[in-house]
């Protein structure tokens, strides 16, 4: 009786795909590089071609833009790498920034205190999605969908349609001040910085992490391994919601105005710009540097265009057609490369992969 | 597909993606980059929102006087009317260096500091159809004063009934702040030039189709003698004229008040109504362009009593807190109703 040995019946080496290249090629050719690579084209092309784009003011007012999308993306990524979404990040922004116009003018509280109310009711409002999605197991889009409106009807409810627009002037200079004087670094830029180191190390280098992608690409899977899906998911929308109205603080403060419909539509932004930056839909696969780069494309793009005269809606056409893009060019690659592969390896390993893609794409 | 090959496909999406988007960018290329530097007559419009067919009038007569002037206009704006929407495009504005920035502000307050800093950067900051503080621009131009609007009604409902009789006001909510001041000068007007005419009450449509509606149903049979029915708000006296164009009273009880020509025209058309009143959005936009240039150039600096030369509607001297009055209230009519679309 000899202990059985594993032993592959071809006497082949086991090989990884994922190893199976020098890490500069696996670190370089990646969907995140192409991103930061159209970034880094699209900034120097709009140098070059688009006027007034090299002005001083372009970065400084391209960072204040797009700083609620980098802060509730950062959230969103994780949400969606596990195959959720959450919808209702821009009505939490709103519902904040009514909070805070609320406390400071009718309340007498002083904007810290009432910006601290703020993230705590966000956080709240994120541990309800997150708890009816990951105990009460209904699917992330109806939950979400359904609190996009509730929220945001309570934001309007509490406000209707006036607006609080009578800040400290110290708080509302804040928001603007620039880190260097003279240089294009808002402050807003720190508590981001801060924020991306977390959720870098959450993400990609932590226990919770590798949790949150089993999770995406297999959800029972998960569970069997060993990560507590039920607990990761309801962090991530608290998350999710806390982070939505830091943003909606910083929103209230930039614009000097707390209204209930502040930041409409953005959560479809937000998203945009995760799926841009190379995070999958189904889940499973993204990282946070191609998300941040998402962002900053979809910045520079309507920075650019913004200066050259074109409205919003063609804005938004041209960041659609490129979203919807990014997705086909994912697929089309997909299975291009799937055939290069069965021609060059066999079908063996493609074969496998495939299977597995199917099941976990169905759990998703 | 969600795994796709990044080892042997990152190349190609690189590519492919980089050229996509260059195409997509690229295509705007074809609208010529703009030229810039302060000084220069360059004038941007920035409504509330693009697509409203009010803009869309004021800021066609904004173009006529750039093209007039041989400035160059730009008409740019958010797609919902929110302060938040309208900040990139005056940052833009700032970015441009553009001569000046016309703006009709979605908040007095919020918008501000982005008009401030754009201020800084050379633009000058004309506001008008909505103020915003006094300190955040250098001119507003007012469409109409209190004043002008409540004699205009007034003149126009004398003129309707043959200066005697009963009249009624439909107006919005009890508390509108504008809508309680133009009562109020109407009031005077009536007690001072027209004592013939009696005002018999005051209704409240809360500037709702349905209760205003329900509201001028209930002046006319509370008041069987009523002449007239003065509504100074649009909602109303499109409600007001869609009950009496279906009423035994069409063309008997007459209405006026402020009105704008869409909502208006067909009851102008069938004889509900005569005539009513609202500014020129057209002449308020070619004014308002008037006055940017007339900063750029340095011919005024927004001080009381500076005057400058507004193409055909010839001269206008700055008042109190920099604004500018276009005049009286436009009298709409079914000669030239036909002219606007707004």
């Amino acid at each position: 009786m000899s202990t059985p040995v594993l032993t592959r019946p071809d006497g082949q080496a086991r090989t990884y795909d994922a190893y199976a290249q020098p890490w500069w090629k696996r670190t370089l050719l990646t969907r995140e590089m192409a991103i930061i690579a159209l970034v880094v084209a699209v900034y120097a092309w709009s140098m070059g071609n688009v006027a007034n784009f090299d002005s001083p003011l372009t970065l400084y007012y391209l960072f204040l833009d797009v700083a609620p999308l980098l802060l509730i993306a950062l959230p969103m990524t994780l949400i969606i790498i596990t195959g959720e979404i959450d919808l209702s990040v821009a009505s939490v922004v709103g519902l904040s920034s009514v909070l805070v116009g609320v406390l400071v003018q009718d309340g007498g509280l002083s904007v810290p205190v009432a910006a601290l109310i703020a993230i705590a009711v966000g956080a709240v409002c994120g541990a309800f999605n997150g708890f009816l999605v990951a105990y009460v197991g209904l699917p992330s889009l109806a939950v979400t969908i359904g609190t996009l409106a509730l929220y945001r009807g309570i934001a309007v409810g509490i406000l209707g349609t006036t607006a609080k627009t009578d800040f400290p002037e110290k708080w509302t200079d804040l928001s603007k001040e620039r880190i260097i004087e003279g240089q294009p670094y808002p402050m807003i830029l720190i508590p981001f910085l801060v924020l991306l180191l977390g959720f870098v190390l959450l993400l990609h280098f932590s226990p919770f992490g590798r949790g949150v992608y089993d999770i995406g690409l297999n959800d029972e899977a998960a569970q069997f391994a060993g990560v507590d899906v039920a607990r990761t998911k309801l962090w991530l929308f608290l998350l999710a919601g806390a982070v939505s109205a830091l943003a909606g603080v910083y929103f209230t403060l930039r614009f000097g105005s707390a209204r209930g419909d502040n930041a409409n539509g953005m959560e479809l932004q937000v998203i945009a710009a995760v799926l841009l930056g190379g995070v999958s839909i189904f889940g499973g696969r993204g990282a946070l540097h191609g998300v941040v780069a998402g962002v900053l494309l979809i910045g520079v793009i309507s920075s650019a265009m913004r200066l050259e005269g074109q409205t919003v809606n063609v804005i938004n056409i041209v960041i659609g057609v490129l979203l919807v893009l990014s997705v086909i060019s994912t697929n089309l690659l997909g299975w291009v490369s799937g055939q290069v592969r069965s021609r060059t390896r066999g079908s063996r390993p493609s074969t496998s992969r495939a299977q597995s893609g199917t099941s976990s794409t169905t759990e998703g | 597909m969600k795994f796709i090959n990044r080892r042997t496909a990152a190349l190609t999406a690189l590519a492919l993606t980089a050229s996509l988007a260059l195409t997509a960018c690229g295509s705007d290329d074809e609208s010529g980059s703009n030229g810039n530097g302060g000084g220069d007559a360059s004038v941007t419009f920035l409504p509330k929102n693009l697509g409203n067919p009010y803009f869309d009038t004021s800021d066609a007569g904004g173009k006529k006087a750039v093209e007039e002037f041989g400035g160059k206009f730009e008409e740019v704006g958010p797609d919902t009317a929110t302060p938040d929407a309208q900040v990139p495009f005056i940052n833009t504005a700032a970015q441009q260096g553009v001569g000046a920035l016309v703006v009709s502000a979605n908040d007095p307050k919020a918008i501000c500091d982005a008009l401030n800093e754009a201020s800084d950067a050379g633009v000058k900051i004309v506001t008008f159809d909505s103020d915003t503080e006094a300190d955040c621009r250098d001119i507003y131009v007012n469409q109409a004063s209190s004043e002008g609007i409540a004699k205009a009604q007034v003149d126009l409902i004398a003129e309707q009934i043959g200066d005697s009789g009963e009249i009624a006001i439909l107006s919005a909510a009890a508390n509108a702040t504008n809508q309680n001041a133009w009562i109020e000068l109407m009031e005077k007007e009536l007690a001072a030039n027209h004592p013939n005419i009696k005002l018999v009450d005051t209704v409240y449509g809360d500037d709702d189709d349905q209760t205003s509606f329900d509201k001028t149903a209930a002046l006319l049979q509370s008041h069987p003698n009523l002449k007239g029915i003065v509504s100074p708000t649009t909602v109303g006296i499109a409600a007001a004229a869609r009950y009496l164009s279906t009423s035994k009273s069409k063309g008997k009880v007459a209405l006026t008040g402020l009105g704008t020509p869409n909502q208006m025209r067909e009851y102008v058309e069938n004889g509900t109504v005569t005539a009513f009143a609202l500014w020129n959005p057209e002449d308020l936009g070619y004014l308002a362009a008037f006055a940017a240039k007339a900063l750029i150039d340095g011919d005024i600096e927004g001080k009381k009593g500076d005057t400058f030369e507004a193409g055909e509607l010839g001269e206008y001297t700055v008042g109190d807190n920099g604004e500018v009055l276009l005049g009286d209230p436009f009298v709409f009519n079914a000669d030239n109703i036909g002219d606007f679309d707004f």
